[in-house]
């Protein structure tokens, strides 16, 4: 079965979007989307790191966002706004990174396959990594769920109930970094904050606790990449991108329904 | 025994010193108010106790096995957020429905289980905020300028509830307030705060002390002046809270 390229590229699609769905939660909770894509803006360093010393991409990818949303955690506070922050080391990756693999001489790179994705390219060890990555990061979301939340309410409110916020944030940030590495792949680095935000963001029209939106944000994100996979390849689209439209069709459809019942409420 | 006993106490951000040794105690069943103008150093006494801030001198003594309940200044919960009162309440581990309810009920909002913490009115949600710190039934209570938003008759109401919650449970409060004519007829002890502590003792004796009066200036006249009401007019707590109010 898995030896369709098709069946590979939905299981990838819809293995991002379960490990995308929580975490874009906490991104949408926590005002995090433009530090989701810093995150991911890095990676491409990442990127250009793993193809000079030959590692895997999923390792440097992971490597360089980590080290970048540890960075801007570290430094957030010290004497610049955060955005302005983010924006500086976000965007001095990305360079750096382009710029890092235009020295690669000899290996012709397909830049465009690590900043929109190669979704149709994934391989059975992609496949299990992607969803080693999605399972891992759904399970340490699971995991600290309540203690997430908590903290995501009010730092104080944390402390008082005995655990410290700081290390809930890393957990967030430590999935962050994961989810960035596994969605490469499929999304490309310029679209993965998509992936995180938009279905959290459509799913809110529905929901009426932190659970069932995840949950609802999971389903939206997953029957994107599989709508978005049929209609690259009805269409000759790029598939990436066509996941990413999907997800933004529904989430305008949802926000027009929620909308509505508000409104006639 | 005193339930918590901060022992000279200096808390430092970078190089900034905002609070210089302090001591204070609370004991049990005592209604403690912290005032102090702006950056006086309230909120990091605070954090201090609850263990967001670490000292750089000094320490904090708790009681073996201190139950506390705290009441945050301030929570914003993002509009993206669905999260009903019960889940909100719930979030701590082993919460049961039954204990929901009934601190709830002690918090002055019996009916608020099922709904939205997004639809409630600012008053619904201050009393959510003190009702999930009565979960567990605390021996002090700590909240943090609990009132704010909360208008004149809105904020009396909330301390009402606060002088109740006392009278029912026994449990001991400290409290931050910046509403002093409210709050400062509701205490058994006030604390004045300004990086150090300036004066402390009953209300009244506070607010006559300079230290207090130079802080406070004659800006607070009106407010000073419905308080001194407030003890011509001996110490009839749940009254006097309202006639502030008007």
């Amino acid at each position: 079965m898995l030896d369709d390229f098709m069946t590979r590229a939905t299981l990838a699609g819809v293995g991002v979007a379960f490990a995308a769905a929580p975490l874009g939660c906490f991104v949408v909770w926590r005002r995090m989307a433009y530090f989701g894509d810093a995150t991911a803006h890095a990676a491409i360093l990442g990127v250009a790191l793993s193809l000079t010393f030959q590692m895997s991409i999923f390792t440097g990818a992971l490597a360089v966002a980590l080290i970048m949303a540890l960075a801007v955690t570290l430094l957030a506070g010290r004497g610049y706004a955060m955005d302005t922050l983010l924006g500086v080391m976000a965007h001095s990756a990305l360079a750096f990174g382009l710029v890092a693999v235009s020295f690669l001489s000899g290996v012709r790179i397909d830049l465009m396959a690590y900043l929109f994705g190669d979704i149709l390219a994934v391989s059975r060890a992609d496949l299990a990594v992607i969803w080693g990555g999605a399972a891992l990061v759904v399970a340490l979301i699971a995991w600290r769920w309540s203690r997430l939340l908590t903290a995501t309410l009010n730092e104080e409110l944390a402390y008082a109930s005995g655990f410290d916020p700081k290390r809930e944030q890393l957990v967030l940030t430590l999935s962050l970094a994961v989810t960035v590495a596994v969605a490469i792949k499929v999304v490309g680095v310029l679209l993965i904050a998509a992936m995180l935000i938009i279905p959290a963001a459509a799913a809110r029209n529905l929901a009426r606790s932190p659970e069932s939106m995840a949950a609802i944000a999971a389903a939206i994100g997953a029957v994107s990449a599989v709508a978005g996979l049929r209609a690259a390849y009805v269409f000759d689209t790029p598939a990436g991108p066509s996941i990413v439209c999907v997800a933004a069709v529904l989430f305008a459809f949802l926000s027009l329904v929620g909308w509505q019942t508000r409104s006639g409420a | 025994m005193e339930l918590i006993t901060v022992e000279d106490l200096t808390v430092r951000y970078g190089a900034s010193i905002v609070l210089r040794h302090v001591n204070i105690t609370i004991a049990p069943g005592e209604i403690v108010t912290i005032v102090g103008p702006n950056g006086s150093g309230k909120t990091s006494l605070l954090r201090a106790i609850i263990g967001a801030t670490k000292p750089a001198e000094g320490r904090i003594k708790q009681r073996a096995g201190l139950r506390i309940g705290y009441v945050p200044q301030k929570l914003h919960i993002d509009p993206t957020l669905p999260i009903s009162v019960e889940r909100f309440m719930r979030l701590a581990n082993g919460v049961s429905l039954r204990k929901c309810e009934d601190a709830l009920v002690a918090a002055g909002a019996p009916d608020l289980l099922r709904r939205q913490m997004s639809q409630l009115s600012g008053g619904q949600f201050q009393r959510v905020l003190l009702a999930r710190a009565l979960i567990n039934k605390p021996e002090v209570l700590l909240l943090d300028e609990a009132t704010q938003g909360l208008d004149q008759p809105g904020s009396a109401a909330f301390y009402r509830q606060i002088e109740a919650v006392r009278r029912d449970t026994g449990c001991a409060i400290l409290m931050i307030s910046h509403e002093l004519h409210v709050v400062m007829s509701a205490s058994d002890r006030v604390i004045c705060l300004n990086g150090h502590v300036c004066c402390e003792g009953s209300p009244a004796v506070v607010a006559s002390a300079p230290e207090y009066r130079a802080l406070f200036g004659t800006g607070t006249g009106g407010a000073l002046a419905l308080y001194r009401h407030d003890h011509d007019h001996d110490h009839d707590h749940s009254t006097n809270a309202q006639e502030a109010a008007e």
